[in-house]
């Protein structure tokens, strides 16, 4: 690790400018390899408020310190948002889980391997210097949302379950707090895939707001990966279903390790809402799903990939398929 | 700059440079080499340490983080003459070969039991409700913990054994 000023805010008027700390999970591996280089830190993990799962109106609101683990476990969020519990443990290993935190989770960089490796040229991490990624090896790259100077992709689990639940995004700025989608956190790469989100100085995310629960929706989250645990997903899909007869009444989804950020398709969602749930309809709505051709040849199988986690995992969501010993859960209250 | 901390339930100050993570503190300040350096990036498990009772990589801790927190490393859960169940479970079944990964795996499972005695899910939990330690459960909550020489059948049996004996 470079030098750095280590500085510990004991109030939200402590915070000063600075990378801001608080897992550290990925950070401090990104400094130990010289990709990030802050001349000062600054630790909020001791700011109060920001550590607790309360309710809000008839949703819940995620302190930004939540740690993966407690917000997995959480009671009220398996009872009413099994999905967020399922993506959740479906990322990383139980230690990195439980120091990770909420804010920082949304936050996490991508785990493109050129951004990595300071010997190539990456626009992410020196804007203007090339993509080593364009011509180079990369399965692990994006599908949509990319440009011509990055193909990198998000690589969260928990960010996708929380796009299709319809998260909200706390931020604490100069201008008081605001509240955003979280699908409106992120900004597309452009010519500027440095800048990931619309932060600026001195904003903190200090909370993630969950709406209402979907009562009696089947939720699941389907992540295919290299290894069955502890790797980043190639591609996933976070679904809520609810269902009435054999007919489709409300679907929310959201695709992951396929774009710069948890990524939705709203045709997908249109073409599903009222029909009746069938293996037909679920490959017309795949053909949505296959952007052509893809934007580097080594994710070409991605685009296969996807189309059938979709129909598998809409099988799964609508009953069409066994969920005996599956990742599907139904949310109560 | 200068870190209080609680390490298997004594007291230290240690004086250090900012980037210094807990992993480093522990094995060249403290003298407390049980804990292992494998990759030094979250990857591995060697180092995994009890934070505060939970199980964290202490090569991802930054020690000034963490003033006044409570640790607990492989010397503070047993010694040569008073080993910890988990410790007897792994002598019994031979569930290591060259050792080197052993005391992550040790303090990783001692979490792990816990977790479990919590009721807390894992992903290939059937129910969120329900924590059964089957085979397929212990391999999942073991993933952060990597042994290159594959023992994972022999350490897979020497978790399932510990439990037994907690139950």
């Amino acid at each position: 690790m470079r030098p750095f000023d280590y500085h510990r805010a004991e109030t939200f008027d402590d915070v000063t400018s600075g990378q801001i700390i608080a897992g550290g999970t990925n950070l401090l591996d990104l400094m130990k390899i010289q990709v990030m280089t802050p001349e000062a830190l600054v630790d909020i993990t001791r700011l109060e408020g920001l550590s607790a799962i309360v309710p809000e109106g008839d949703g819940l609101r995620i302190g930004a310190l939540v740690t993966n683990s407690a917000l997995a476990y959480d009671p009220l969020v398996r009872a009413g948002w099994p999905l967020l519990s399922r993506a959740i443990l479906a990322g990383a290993s139980a230690q990195i889980r439980n120091k990770a935190t909420t804010g920082g989770n949304l936050l996490q960089r991508t785990r493109c391997p050129y951004f990595y490796d300071t010997s190539q040229p990456c626009n992410k991490r020196t804007p203007g210097a090339g993509c080593a990624a364009i011509g180079g090896g990369g399965r692990m790259l994006a599908l949509f949302g990319t440009s011509d100077h990055c193909l990198a992709a998000h690589p969260s689990d928990m960010a996708v379950a929380l796009t299709a639940l319809g998260a909200e995004v706390e931020i604490h700025g100069a201008n008081g707090t605001r509240r955003v989608p979280l699908q409106d956190l992120y900004v597309p790469p452009a010519d500027r895939p440095d800048r990931e989100t619309i932060l600026e100085t001195g904003d903190l995310i200090t909370a993630v707001i969950l709406p209402a629960p979907k009562s009696g929706s089947r939720q699941g989250y389907r992540k295919v990966r290299d290894r069955a645990s502890y790797a980043f997903a190639l591609v996933s899909v976070a679904g809520a279903v609810t269902m009435e007869g054999g007919t489709i009444t409300d679907v929310s989804l959201a695709f992951g390790s396929v774009a710069p950020k948890p990524w939705t398709i709203p045709e997908v969602e249109q073409m599903l809402l009222g029909q009746p749930a069938s293996d037909d309809l679920f490959r017309r709505a795949a053909d949505l799903l296959a952007p052509d051709p893809a934007p580097h040849p080594e994710t070409e199988y991605k685009r296969a990939l996807l189309r059938r986690t979709f129909v598998a995992t809409m099988r799964q969501l609508t009953g069409l398929a066994d969920t005996t010993g599956t990742d599907i859960a139904r949310a109560e209250a | 700059m200068k870190t209080y901390l609680s390490v298997n339930a004594k007291s230290y100050a240690v004086e250090h440079d900012p980037r210094r993570t807990l992993l480093d503190t522990l094995r060249d300040d403290l003298g407390l080499p049980g804990t292992k350096k494998g990759c030094d990036h979250g990857q591995c498990g060697a180092c995994t340490i009890l934070l505060n009772g939970e199980r964290v990589n202490a090569c991802l801790c930054l020690t000034a983080m963490h003033d006044g927190d409570e640790i607990t490393t492989i010397e503070g859960i047993g010694s040569p003459e008073l080993l910890s169940e988990l410790q007897k479970a792994f002598v019994e079944k031979d569930g290591y070969q060259c050792g080197f990964c052993t005391p992550g795996q040790i303090m990783s499972a001692t979490a792990l039991l816990q977790e479990i005695a919590n009721g807390a899910p894992s992903y290939v939990s059937d129910d969120l409700d329900s924590a059964a330690l089957t085979d397929a459960e212990i391999a999942e909550r073991m993933s952060g913990n990597l042994c290159r020489c594959s023992a994972y059948p022999l350490i897979r049996e020497a978790i399932a054994m510990a439990a037994e004996g907690k139950e």
